[in-house]
């Protein structure tokens, strides 16, 4: 039994592809940074991949601003769902935060900001060594940030599926089709 | 409460008390194993759990202790000054990359000349290693950054054996100079590093920088407008003739010290030089045959392979780093563009993540003062 009403399929597809994307560019941020021999081809990945991240963060948000998340079950009470809400503002913050702090960190250091074969970005804040080593060291922060705002949604996500077991977990894991929206019947 | 009901929205649900009830026990520490489980590995791969690995500030950190702390200077080769100029080409390069810097027509050039070691107020030593770092700004952005060097090999096949190296020349605290047993070990039980500096040891040094032929030592791979990839390795040839460095002393014997006098001679020597004209480089790449190397920067390519030109590097102006473009960029190996590949060799991978260590590093510190400071534009023969 079932009783949240589903997110779109358009909304679950770029839910599960940006956990992926965003799971690996955690692990390939921290791996990179500590070896040598992978380094190189790591950070090959790790830019063009932040940006893909940036535009499908974009995109998700303008999506849910015009398509609202199914309402939490109302049983939830308010402290919980404020919390709720708070861990999802601080993803969809940290989404845009990493990877703008990236792109701007390499315009500060003088970097280009090259994403595949010819493909590379303008500088978007002035080249300066003081604000290279501040956004540097934010970005890292925020990164890990991001890293453990992703665990207690994951943790919360289990939770929801196995513990409260709220249809809220069902309403992103399902393959059911968005399109046959249905309302509570409570 | 029967299983419908909670699922029905029961505000007793999500009572804390209901978590820990013994039914939702093994879900809950099944989930807390899961997370702590996920952090573990985000742990090991980020290297906390292995404080032994190699990592790229493990290799700063050695540079830092062999060197001694100066801040907010690179951590190697700090000693130095920059210039700009365009390189110029005609088109030859083509045939082997599709970079747009090899079309006909100049690029714009900045750089850095340095001396190729640790210290930044070290006295010029008559013989020393010069090293050349370049960046070309292509017209439609893109930046290729190359740092070479005036020795024919890279002294050390792998990271590893550069972190050892490295460690063998930390300075003994007792003398504050390096032990030459610890680098005698290091070379008999290294025969690798020990045959590769042989072969720089057995070449000549120049005299100055302008007469200094630089290498890239790391090999690339160029990908030409056809798709078809070359494997090069590039040399800065100078147009300057050739003048022999004085022989250094034999490792061993008294260290060498300074002659007395002008602690920047090097420089000095390359400010004397630019004002009696333009220093002119011949940007040549070697083309590697199947089976040469491009995985050991300390193993030679055969003599005799293909040499193609691809344009010339005209050093016009000098300035000293507070006032030049260079002091604020890293000559990250890996800045390429489009048309220049990264070969398998490790080494480029290593030096790409310990010059981004290095420059995060300095870039928290205050801005340095170079040794070396000219009158201001003294440098300019345009």
């Amino acid at each position: 039994m079932d009783r949240s009403p589903p997110f779109s399929a358009f909304a679950r597809l770029l839910h599960w592809i940006m956990a992926a994307m965003i799971v690996a560019m955690l692990f390939i941020g921290i791996g990179m940074v500590s070896s040598d021999t992978h380094y190189g081809a790591l950070v090959a990945i790790h830019r063009p991949l932040g940006i893909l991240i940036l535009a499908l963060a974009a995109i998700r948000l303008t999506y849910r601003l015009f398509n609202p998340a199914p309402p939490l079950p109302a049983a939830m009470p308010v402290p919980v769902k404020a919390v709720a809400h708070l861990s999802h503002y601080l993803l969809y913050a940290l989404m845009f935060a990493v990877p703008i702090v990236g792109w701007s960190m390499l315009s500060a250091g003088g970097y280009p900001i090259v994403l595949i074969d010819a493909w590379h970005l303008p500088p978007i804040v002035p080249h300066d060594l003081a604000l290279y080593a501040t956004l540097r060291q934010a970005h890292t922060i925020l990164a890990i940030l991001l890293f453990l705002t992703v665990l207690a949604h994951l943790g919360a996500a289990l939770m929801h599926a196995f513990v409260f077991r709220d249809g809220v977990f069902g309403s992103m894991a399902t393959l059911r089709s968005g399109r046959r929206r249905r309302s509570d019947p409570a | 409460m029967d299983e419908r009901n909670t699922q029905a929205g029961d505000p007793e649900t999500y009572r804390v008390g209901r978590l820990l009830a013994p039914r939702n026990l093994p879900a809950v520490a099944g989930i807390g194993i899961l997370l702590a489980g996920v952090a573990t590995g985000f742990a090991y791969v980020g290297g906390w759990l292995s404080p032994s690995r190699l990592t790229p500030a493990h290799i700063v950190n050695q540079f830092e202790r062999t060197n001694g702390l100066h801040p907010g200077f690179r951590r190697n080769h700090p000693k130095g000054v920059c210039f700009s100029g365009w390189f110029e080409s005609d088109g030859t390069g083509r045939e082997l990359s599709r970079a747009k810097v090899f079309a006909p027509g100049r690029t714009p050039i900045f750089g850095r000349f340095a001396i190729a070691n640790g210290q930044p107020a070290l006295p010029d030593m008559p013989a020393v290693v010069h090293s050349m770092a370049v960046n070309f700004t292509q017209a439609d952005g893109q930046i290729w950054r190359t740092g070479m060097n005036g020795i024919p090999v890279f002294p050390v096949p792998n990271v590893q054996d550069f972190a050892d190296q490295l460690a063998a020349a930390m300075p003994d605290p007792k003398t504050g100079k390096p032990d030459p047993a610890r680098m005698k070990a290091f070379l008999a039980s290294h025969p690798a590093s020990a045959r590769a500096i042989g072969i720089i040891k057995a070449t000549p040094l120049a005299s100055a920088f302008a007469n200094t032929s630089y290498n890239s030592l790391d090999a690339f791979v160029f990908l030409n407008a056809d798709g078809r990839s070359t494997p090069v390795r590039w040399s800065m040839m100078a147009e300057d003739p050739f003048q022999a460095a004085p022989t250094p002393p034999p490792p061993g014997s008294k260290p060498a010290k300074a002659p007395p006098g002008d602690p920047n001679a090097q420089f000095t020597a390359l400010l004397d030089r630019i004002h009696r004209g333009p220093i002119r480089w011949r940007l040549v790449a070697t083309i590697g045959q199947p089976g040469d190397p491009t995985n050991d920067p300390s193993i030679a390519w055969p003599a005799g392979r293909r040499q193609v030109q691809l344009g010339v590097l005209s050093v016009n102006r000098l300035e000293d780093e507070a006032d030049g473009a260079c002091r604020d960029v890293t000559f990250d190996p890996l800045i390429l563009p489009d048309g220049i590949r990264p070969s398998d060799d490790p080494i480029l991978s290593a030096r790409s993540a310990a010059y981004a260590q290095s420059f995060r590093r300095r870039a928290g510190e205050p801005a340095p003062v170079s040794a070396v400071r000219f009158p201001s534009s003294a440098g300019s023969v345009r």
